[in-house]
């Protein structure tokens, strides 16, 4: 319990200037080198000694910039726990602190228990002993609370789920165990039907990781950029959408917002609108803002909306823009489809920007909105999304969790394809019955013995 | 008229499976041992099955053998057919069967116990434990002999107030006619230890000649040299085999219409069967969607008639036994020669023990095998050697030798018996296990024999196998990794497109090559690359080594977090009632288990893990206090002198 890192936001919810993430353990400082770009000159964690600060950027998978950030580092045993803590200062509000969580958790830290901090600091010595009960009391009633609220969660649609989950797992798992316990009484191993369950499996933990991931977009929003050069009815269409919805309101329960300024509502995704060069008003926007910050914008964006003039033709500046977005969500809507001059082909169109939904329309005429809408939809949300997947509210631990069964399940799946041996087999299937068994917090083994001695006539 | 008949260090009660290890342990050790058995005709008697092995008891009896108990050697000499079960699943879960010349396992097994130095044998009936103030000091017989002891190491079986129930028959009685021990319950019970009460069964005996063998499936034993125990010598013995038939859908309607005449369905039976051993009138009732169970038909011996039926064990009257036999495809004729019967008997409670197997209540007071509530030869052999073990090392002054989950079988065995109590004749699975990856039978040399040595168990002989097996695994393994294949290398290049394996493109170790699924530690002979002179089980090993070498680090890493935890001793002493904080049931679990670590603790059910917290947080406060007041008397007490 103690040799592992842990890792949890640190500070408050709610909107604050900076938001903090903190990760304590061992591996701390190794964890979050990796997910931690110095900038230029700048050293690694590694590198450098306690109670020292340094700029840089977390960066995902992918090595694209999550946020910009500042990392203090505290080596054992002069920290909060005594232990190596690193702490990963971000922007505030919950999404960038609750990204750089998660990277962080991508990297095999554990999401802190409510106290475990404290808890650690004390049993690391460095709380007193008239700290010791207050911990007590932290521990018992954080951790009350908590089971309250999971309880909760298990009772509604996601604990019918995660039953139906565990039921096939435990399944498996005996199919795997009777057949290596009792040979001669259960013989081999069905391939097809446990690759049969195991799939059903890895389709339904997908599902609610899916929906768990719309859910967080529902209620913490993206970030988007209406892209395009001056003049292209870049604020029409910010107004077209801004006109229709004042209020970001959903049919989702705890998705209500309030209007805030720079959030726009599609259906009912919010979408934060980041200042890009081109939303500016200014003469020649490329040039003068300059091609590093935009494209610094652009990174950050979730949904790129691009907007072309047709009346123009598709200038150098369309195509600097289109090149700052590759790789990127992006839409473009080719605007004033309304008036006489056509300047923008098609055949211009599919090679500027292949691979991407293209929409024309009018702002002005309210031609192509709609379509407009769907398509974000689509993209951010992905298509048919059922009534029963939006009461899954999955929790940062569970989805950390799950994820971990999906792994299990994946390497399980590609093992029975691959022949592996029941042995090496197991570890996989046992791996992803364990940490579903942490979602409800129980532990699995003695149901699959259970369920050897009820499925299979075990006895010669 | 009680006599005082002599001093011992340890005394063992009981010649099972466990007795046996128990006695040769303590005076292989070095301890002036008794054992003491209702009949010295029954040493090691194996009144069930006829065979040893299996899926982790395999690994048992490996395991029992690397520490140098005698188990596998014993069976080595004795058996009629060896195999290896689950060849193709992986070498975590290989394991090896026998099936045993019941008589030769016996005699073999007597001889070596009336061989053994230090260790006196006494045939009778121990019907009393002397513990005044909680600790061992005296058994007296029946006949009134007095032996004082330091230690003692009960294996009475299922003989603890033995019921022997056939149909609407019962009687008192222990397996193959031999008496109960009725009086020592009550001396148990007398000492404070709790009972429970446990059912198994056997099936019936029939007489070889009476059987038709052309109606059933021959079963022969595997065609290479196999052993148990490291130390046999490496020999083609003659193969006997085993026959397999089936029930038939006559048979279960036979059970059903006499279903009312079990008494298990009667009520007779009030004790906990198990689930893994189920009767067979249990099976057709549970399973009646399937009309047709495989039966067995098993040798007892070279030198009798007798035959085991495996999967009828039953307490059907003996009539329908009958007519249940005469249904089956080959024993339309067949002849009872000993009736099927179920048994009730006493346990103790394991959770009452410590690791050590030693009883919290009664200091010097060991229990092991059936009267722990498990069942098997192999399990009972097992906890024997531990208690054996264990008694001596306590008669020595020495610190109990207790085995990790992530160490061996017998680690998860005895961790489970203690620590999350059993509702059921406890059988050991490899399930059970969660480092099954590193606790095969391959390796149970590996993992134990230096620890058998440094207890004085495992022999110099013994010791010095293990140390030129771990020479030449290393000094291999070492050339495997540092060798340099070239892409061009004709040997190899041969050797790949021969089993399909895609050609090298860079250079690579051989190590490297071995790791491929389609390479073979032979063909690595044959090649050249490994020397012909390497030995044939380091060869297995350094294949398993290196191609499970990925999962085994998986389970290596888990091994690490596990250990951390087990390295948290809880007192023994701990007053759990001054733990502000625990669940109810928490605390309630955690006084009747007094687990030894925070890991043990973490594994108990109804322990959660808020409770772990609570439980670290309040022992390092404890610790800090007496650490404090230690400082503080070192300050202010007063100055000598």
């Amino acid at each position: 319990m103690l040799d592992d890192t842990i890792a949890a936001i640190a500070t408050p919810p709610g909107e604050g200037g900076i938001a903090i993430v903190r990760v304590s353990g061992p591996d701390a400082i190794r964890m979050v080198d990796r997910i931690y770009r110095p900038v230029p000159g700048g050293r690694t964690l590694a590198a450098r000694p306690g109670y020292s600060l340094g700029l840089g950027w977390i960066v995902d998978a992918n090595g694209d910039k999550v946020d910009e950030v500042l990392v203090s580092l505290m080596r054992a045993p002069k920290s909060y726990t005594a232990e190596d803590v690193v702490e990963i200062n971000c922007h505030g509000g919950q999404l960038p602190a609750r990204r750089c969580l998660e990277e962080t958790l991508k990297q095999g830290a554990r999401l802190a228990e409510p106290g475990e901090f404290t808890r650690r600091a004390f049993l690391n010595g460095r709380l007193d002993i008239t700290q010791a009960e207050a911990v007590l009391d932290v521990i018992r009633a954080k951790t009350a609370k908590g089971m309250q609220i999971a309880l909760r969660q298990l009772e509604g649609g996601l604990g019918q789920r995660l039953r139906q989950l565990e039921e096939r797992l435990v399944r498996v798992n005996a199919m795997v165990e009777a057949s290596i316990d009792f040979p001669e009484e259960v013989g081999d191993i069905d391939v097809t039907e446990a690759t049969g369950e195991l799939e059903l499996v890895a389709r339904e933990v997908a599902r609610i990781l899916r929906a768990s991931q719309r859910g967080r977009i529902y209620r913490q929003g993206i970030k988007g950029v209406i892209a395009g050069k001056p003049n292209v009815g870049k604020s029409s269409l910010l107004n077209a959408v801004l006109r229709e919805k004042k209020a970001i309101v959903t049919d989702i329960p705890g998705t209500t917002r309030d209007v805030v300024e720079d959030y726009i509502n599609i259906r009912g995704i919010p979408i934060r609108l980041m200042d890009t060069a081109g939303m500016r008003d200014t003469e020649d926007l490329v040039e003068k803002i300059g091609v590093e910050k935009s494209k610094e914008a652009l990174a950050e964006a979730d949904l790129v909306i691009i907007v072309l003039d047709v009346t123009s033709g598709i200038t150098a500046e369309d195509r600097k823009i289109a090149a700052m977005c590759e790789g990127k969500k992006t839409i473009v809507l080719v605007n004033k489809e309304d008036l006489e001059a056509r300047h923008v082909s098609p055949g211009e169109l599919a090679e500027l920007f292949p691979d991407t939904p293209i929409i024309h329309g009018s702002v002005k005429e309210e031609i192509g909105l709609e379509e407009l809408e769907d398509t974000v939809e689509a993209m951010i949300v992905g298509e048919g999304i059922r009534v029963d997947d939006m009461e899954i509210m999955v929790n940062l631990r569970h989805e950390q969790a799950l994820r971990r069964v999906y792994q299990h399940v994946q390497a399980a799946r590609k093992g029975l394809q691959e022949g592996v041996t029941l042995d090496c087999l197991a570890v996989d299937v046992w791996g992803a019955l364990e940490a579903l068994g942490e979602v409800s917090g129980k532990t699995l083994r003695e149901d699959v013995i259970d369920r050897i001695f009820h499925d299979f006539c075990i006895g010669k | 008229m009680e006599y005082h008949a002599g001093n011992y260090e340890v005394i063992v009660i009981g010649a099972g499976h466990a007795g046996c290890e128990a006695a040769l342990a303590a005076a292989r050790m070095g301890c002036k041992t008794l054992l003491v058995t209702l009949s010295i005709d029954s040493i090691a008697l194996m009144p069930c099955n006829p065979s040893v092995g299996g899926p982790a008891k395999a690994q048992l009896v490996r395991e029992i053998d690397a520490l140098g108990g005698e188990m596998a050697l014993n069976i080595d000499k004795s058996r009629l057919q060896i195999r290896m079960l689950n060849t193709a699943k992986g070498p975590a879960v290989q394991a090896l069967r026998a099936q045993a010349d019941k008589r030769r396992y016996q005699r073999e097994m007597t001889a070596t116990i009336l061989a053994q130095a230090k260790l006196d044998v006494l045939q009778g009936e121990v019907v009393k434990i002397i513990a005044p103030g909680g600790r061992v000091e005296a058994v007296v017989t029946r006949t009134g002999a007095r032996f004082g002891t330091k230690a003692l190491v009960v294996t009475t079986g299922t003989y603890l107030k033995g019921r022997i129930i056939i149909g609407d028959v019962t009687y008192e009685g222990g397996p193959n006619p031999l008496p109960p021990a009725t009086k020592l319950s009550e001396s148990l019970r007398e000492l404070g230890l709790e009972l429970g009460r446990f059912k198994t069964g056997t099936p019936p005996r029939i007489s070889r000649k009476t059987i038709d063998f052309s109606k059933m499936e021959e079963q022969p034993g595997d065609d290479r040299i196999l052993n148990f125990s490291y130390m046999s010598p490496r020999e083609k013995k003659p193969q006997v085999s085993c026959w397999l038939t089936h029930s038939t859908p006559e048979t279960h309607r036979i059970v059903r219409d006499n279903i009312h005449r079990s008494p298990l369905f009667t009520g007779v039976i009030q004790g906990v069967g198990p689930r893994y051993c189920p009767s067979f009138e249990d099976k057709v009732v549970r399973f009646a969607q399937k009309d047709s169970h495989q039966i067995f038909i098993e040798p007892e011996g070279l030198d009798t008639d007798e035959m085991y039926v495996q999967g009828m064990n039953t307490s059907l009257p003996e009539d329908v036994q009958l007519a249940v036999l005469h249904s089956i495809p080959g024993l339309e004729n067949a002849k009872i020669v000993r009736t099927g019967y179920a048994i009730e008997y006493d346990y103790v409670i394991p959770s009452q023990l410590k690791l050590s197997l030693e009883s919290r209540k009664v200091q010097g007071l060991f229990t092991a095998g059936q009267i722990n509530g498990t069942s098997g030869y192999e399990e009972a052999a097992a906890q024997g050697l531990m208690a054996g073990i264990n008694a001596a090392l306590k008669v020595q002054g020495r610190e109990p030798l207790i085995l990790k989950r992530s160490e061996a079988y017998i680690g998860v065995l005895i961790d489970d018996l203690v620590t999350k109590g059993i509702e059921e004749p406890y059988r050991l699975m490899t399930s059970r296990a969660e480092y099954r990856l590193l606790l095969r039978q391959d390796n149970a040399d590996l993992r134990l024999t230096e620890v058998g040595y440094r207890i004085g168990l495992a022999t110099e002989e013994r010791y010095r196998r293990l140390r030129e097996k771990v020479a030449q695994l290393t000094q291999v393994r070492a050339e495997l990794e540092s060798s340099r294949i070239s892409p061009s290398d004709a040997r190899v290049t041969g050797l790949l497109a021969a089993r399909g394996s895609t050609p090298l493109r860079d250079g690579v170790s051989a190590w490297e090559l071995l790791r491929r699924p389609e390479v073979s530690i032979e063909d690595l002979v044959a090649i050249g690359l490994v020397s012909d002179d390497v030995d044939a089980e380091v060869r297995e090993q350094l294949e398993i080594e290196c191609k499970y070498e990925g999962y085994v680090r998986k389970q290596l890493e888990q091994v690490t977090r596990f250990e951390k935890m087990e390295s948290r001793r809880i007192p023994e002493d701990l007053d759990y009632d001054q733990v502000t904080g625990l669940s109810n049931e928490g605390r309630l679990k955690l006084q009747t288990v007094r687990p030894e670590s925070i890991g043990q603790a973490s594994r108990m059910t109804g322990v959660s893990p808020a409770d772990i917290s609570v439980l670290m947080v309040y022992l390092e406060k404890k610790r800090r206090r007496t650490g404090a007041e230690r400082k503080s008397e070192q300050v202010h007490g007063p100055v000598a002198e």
